[in-house]
């Protein structure tokens, strides 16, 4: 590699604007940072040797260059941004809600504009290849700059020496020259600094003082966060790290948990639903407005059981209890790696139980029976021979063209047709739909009553296991020491450079120059020195 | 008087203060006063904005007593926070830079922003089950502390190109100042109109057929424009016969823009007036008083608005948010509408410091982006909120 020797005779490598120890510009290179149009020094990276800016000529270097442009990396994120909200002019596919294919729903919801939104994808604008694509060079683009700049930074401010360049000095923003500044003015001007905590260090009557310059690491800092959230959401792509399913628990049912290898089971023993009290002294203007009665709980008491042993085909599993609890909105259980959070319910939906009486033609109670349309039970004995056989039962009642028939297995609208027999020979048949029963045989001797019905709810439980997790926070917090290391701190550096009879004294920061200025004015205070003029033109 | 009584006076007490510390701030500025009647206003002007912020947070806390929870938990709620903490926020600045004249901007735009969330409901509602939860104070307080930060770039932005933008000639930016007053304008006409016909308990009843039931819709304006489909079931009620388009079918959806449209149209007269009285562009009328500022300081203070608020924000809107999102619904990010407004802000603000710090994007530049970044905000609050229905609609 081709190096540049400076007068101060420190070795720099090629492509470097400023030396690294002493800050003179070196000439051939004064374009890269436009420092031969400006008056000033442009500090951004100390001038130096960036490889973006001194290699051109290969492919590799050209895309280097390329990702590692400040430009790119804002045009990359303006994209992402204007895609993103683009996104949320229709709802997405998934928060439709709606029984229509999404072909007919964009068009039929929202007219022309919404046929155009799914015809371009825009359905599923985030999971589209270009969408993972631009976040993806948003990712490349954070690698490139960060190792394009950190480096060569890092260099620069590990070499610097406290005696620099007059040229490096004069052309900094802040900057004042003063002639007879006395040995006590330069011990006052150190102790202040030092007092404000600057680190202060000479080298033949050169001072350099210096504060905060981790701050100079914080958008590398930051930018390592979201590189780790990034991978993260690669490495949650694996069911390893990441599976999701949901299950529909009825009270009382005990349900394998999906995507855990038939190993657990989940059992629903009760759901607990309920609303805010309309009398509530707190509430009342507020709950006078609701048609509806306002939720405030949804609960599963939930057992979670893990299988024992292996398990034989055919045979029931033998289940030990695992752990017990309610599971509720903003409170999952938690099991072994997964959790179970209360996603949806469909409210005393489904009959548990449906008991009838019977009386026989004297008018006595010959007994009850239960019918449970989840219990696999169609015949049922009662007193003195009398016994009841179930022959049709229609989970959920309609009539079709080819007559009877049920619209699902769910035991939301039952039918049952029912034979009564006496110890005589003597058979009944009926009809029960809706809670009301219809006789359907003539001459008619029993008499068959509903005593009562009890409803059950289901839960909606969604199952999850997510080790990708810990990652994502990880990542998170180390982006947000970044970004507070590098907004909250500013590194802060003045000059003193003696020569001839004449003081220069210049100040730079990389942000916050309100601040410094202050600084620099507490510094100054008691000293001979002159205070720094702002050199910048103004824009 | 019941707490609920008590902690709605403070509010009103707080407003009222914000007016009083305006006009204070007012006489900080232009060129004839006196320099010690300058001084001595401002100190009675931050003064005064203490105060109303001390009263602000009693609302704030006595509403908490009152109601057992965070009052952050629908739009009249989380609005008032947010004016509470863009008060903190211009006074926090105030005390870094005693910029003055940021205070005769912040204020304004604070009692606009909490008049319209007093257009809201405004009673203390139950906290529906995904809401109880302890994340509801530490996510929705640090978000909206965070996006009353971002707004102080905007405050600054403003006073910046109301100072800066040349008006001598009619170009791109005086034509885009004028927007940005028209609507602040606009705003304080939603205002006006809603609290007149409130006053006057102005209603009228149309019933609509959708999807073959009936439903009665009511409004609390005069109807410019009906709901879709609908007939005026109220007799002798103002209505012009003009329908919404019949996309708009959401529950109300026509009431919704019915009183946009009130809004746009009390704003034009509200600001036209003002056009005629000035006889020149309000920025223009505004400037001469500004004359004097700092602008660098201005410049600085758009800057570090932002840096200080970007950190908070991102910690709120999307760090906490997401921690929460995973306890309530078992994941951490859904792309639900208000989620990827928060993520369209937080790649906006990050763009403006790549910007800013990598390109050199200062004075004007960063002033408009300040003014685009508020916008955005305002999007995230008001349009997803109520228009772009996703989980947070909970208002």
């Amino acid at each position: 590699m081709k190096k540049v020797k400076c007068e101060c005779g420190h070795i720099n490598h090629e492509g470097t604007v400023l030396c690294e120890a002493c800050g003179k510009p070196i000439e051939e290179n004064q374009h890269i940072d436009n420092n031969d149009k400006n008056k000033l020094l442009n500090m951004r990276y100390d001038g130096s040797a960036r490889r973006s800016q001194t290699k051109k000529r290969t492919i590799v270097d050209k895309t280097w260059a390329f990702f590692s442009s400040v430009k790119v990396g804002v045009w990359l994120i303006a994209l992402t941004l204007i895609a993103a909200a683009l996104g949320t002019l229709y709802p997405q596919e998934q928060f439709k809600q709606s029984r229509l294919p999404s072909s007919q729903f964009y068009e039929q919801e929202y007219g022309i504009t919404g046929k155009i939104f799914y015809q371009l994808g825009f359905h599923n604008l985030y999971s589209s290849w270009w969408f993972i694509t631009l976040v993806a060079l948003i990712g490349i683009s954070l690698v490139i700059c960060s190792i394009d700049r950190v480096i060569p930074l890092h260099r620069a401010l590990k070499n610097q020496k406290p005696k620099r360049h007059e040229i490096f000095v004069k052309r900094q923003r802040f900057f004042s020259e003063t002639e007879g500044v006395s040995d006590k003015d330069r011990e006052m001007l150190i102790q202040n600094l030092k007092n404000r905590r600057y680190k202060v260090r000479e080298e033949d009557g050169h001072i350099l003082a210096e504060k905060n310059r981790f701050s100079r690491w914080g958008p590398y800092v930051n930018h390592i966060g979201l590189i780790i959230i990034l991978v993260a959401s690669i490495l949650r792509m694996f069911d390893f790290m990441h599976t999701e399913d949901y299950v529909w628990v009825r009270e009382g049912e005990t349900k394998v948990v999906p995507t855990t290898d038939q190993q657990y089971y989940i059992k629903n023993e009760k759901f607990i639903y309920e609303v805010y009290d309309r009398n509530d002294e707190r509430f009342q203007e507020a709950l006078k407005n609701e048609e509806f009665d306002v939720p405030s709980n949804f609960q599963t008491n939930a057992v979670v059981y893990k299988v024992k042993e292996e398990v034989i085909p055919g045979q029931e599993p033998e289940l030990e209890e695992v752990t017990r609890g309610e599971i509720r909105l903003n409170h999952p259980l938690k099991f072994d790696g997964y959790s179970a959070y209360q996603s949806g319910t469909q409210l005393r939906s489904e009959y548990e139980t449906i008991s009838f009486s019977i009386k026989n033609s004297d008018g006595q109670d010959v007994g009850d029976f239960n019918f449970k349309p989840n219990v696999d039970k169609r015949k049922y004995e009662l007193k003195d021979g009398y016994n009841v056989v179930v022959t049709d039962y229609y989970p959920q009642f309609e009539i079709t063209e080819e007559g009877p028939s049920s619209s699902s297995k769910f035991p939301r609208n039952p039918g049952i047709i029912f034979e009564v027999n006496g110890p005589n020979g003597h058979s009944e048949r009926y009809f029960y739909l809706n809670e009301d029963i219809v006789a359907l045989s003539e001459d008619q001797q029993f008499n068959v009553n509903l005593e009562d019905t009890k409803l059950i709810t289901a839960s909606g439980l969604t199952i999850k296991k997510d080790f990708s997790l810990p990652v994502f926070l990880v990542g998170a917090i180390i982006f947000m020491i970044g970004v507070a290391q590098g907004l909250y701190w500013h590194h802060r550096r003045v000059w003193l450079h003696p020569t001839g009879n004449k003081v220069l004294f210049a100040g730079h920061t990389n942000k916050n120059w309100y601040g410094l200025k202050n600084e620099i004015e507490q510094a100054l205070e008691g000293t001979n020195i002159n205070m720094v003029n702002d050199q910048q033109e103004k824009f | 008087m019941d707490l609920y009584t008590i902690s709605s006076n403070f509010l009103f007490a707080a407003f009222i203060l914000y007016l009083i510390g305006t006009l204070f701030f007012g006489a900080t500025i232009g060129q004839k006063r006196q320099q010690n009647i300058k001084s001595k206003s401002s100190k009675i002007a931050i003064s005064i904005t203490i105060l109303g912020f001390t009263a602000h947070l009693s609302y704030f806390i006595i509403r908490w007593f009152a109601s057992g929870h965070a009052p952050v938990s629908n739009m009249f709620e989380f609005i008032a926070f947010f004016g509470m903490m863009l008060i903190l926020g211009f006074i926090i600045i105030y005390f870094i830079y005693r910029e003055t004249v940021l205070g005769l901007f912040a204020l304004p735009i604070a009692i606009l922003i909490i008049g319209y969330g007093s257009m809201f409901p405004r009673e203390i509602s139950p906290l529906v089950p995904s809401l109880q939860s302890y994340w509801l104070k530490i996510h929705v307080t640090t978000a909206a502390t965070g996006e009353a930060i971002l707004s102080i770039s905007f405050v600054a932005g403003l006073v910046y190109l109301i100072a800066k933008v040349d008006q001598t000639v009619r170009s791109k930016h005086t034509t885009w100042l004028e927007i940005v007053m028209f609507f602040i304008f606009a705003t304080a006409a939603f205002i006006i109109v809603t609290t007149t016909f409130e006053a006057m308990n102005y209603q009228s009843v149309f019933t609509q057929e959708l999807n073959e039931s009936v439903r009665d819709i009511e409004y609390h304006l005069p109807a410019l424009i009906e709901p879709n489909s609908s007939e005026l079931k109220t007799e002798g009620a103002f209505s012009t016969g003009l329908e919404a388009p019949e996309w708009m079918r959401g529950d109300e959806a026509g009431s919704k823009l019915n009183t946009l449209i009130w809004s746009l149209l009390a704003g034009f007269v509200l600001y036209g007036l003002t056009r005629l009285i000035l006889r020149k562009r309000v920025a223009a009328a505004i400037q001469p008083k500004l004359s004097r500022i700092n602008l660098d300081k201005i410049d600085e203070i758009i800057y570090r608005s932002v840096a200080i608020g970007f950190p908070v924000f991102t910690l709120g809107a999307l760090i906490f948010a997401s921690i929460w999102a995973q306890e309530a619904w078992g994941r951490f990010w859904g792309w639900d509408p208000k989620e990827v407004w928060a993520l369209v802000t937080w790649l906006f603000y990050a763009a403006f410091l790549h910007l800013r710090l990598g390109a050199g994007w200062h004075g004007e530049k960063s002033a408009w982006l300040a003014v685009i970044g508020f916008t955005i905000i305002m999007i995230n609050l008001i349009v997803v909120n109520l228009i772009l229905a996703g989980l947070h609609s909970y208002a």
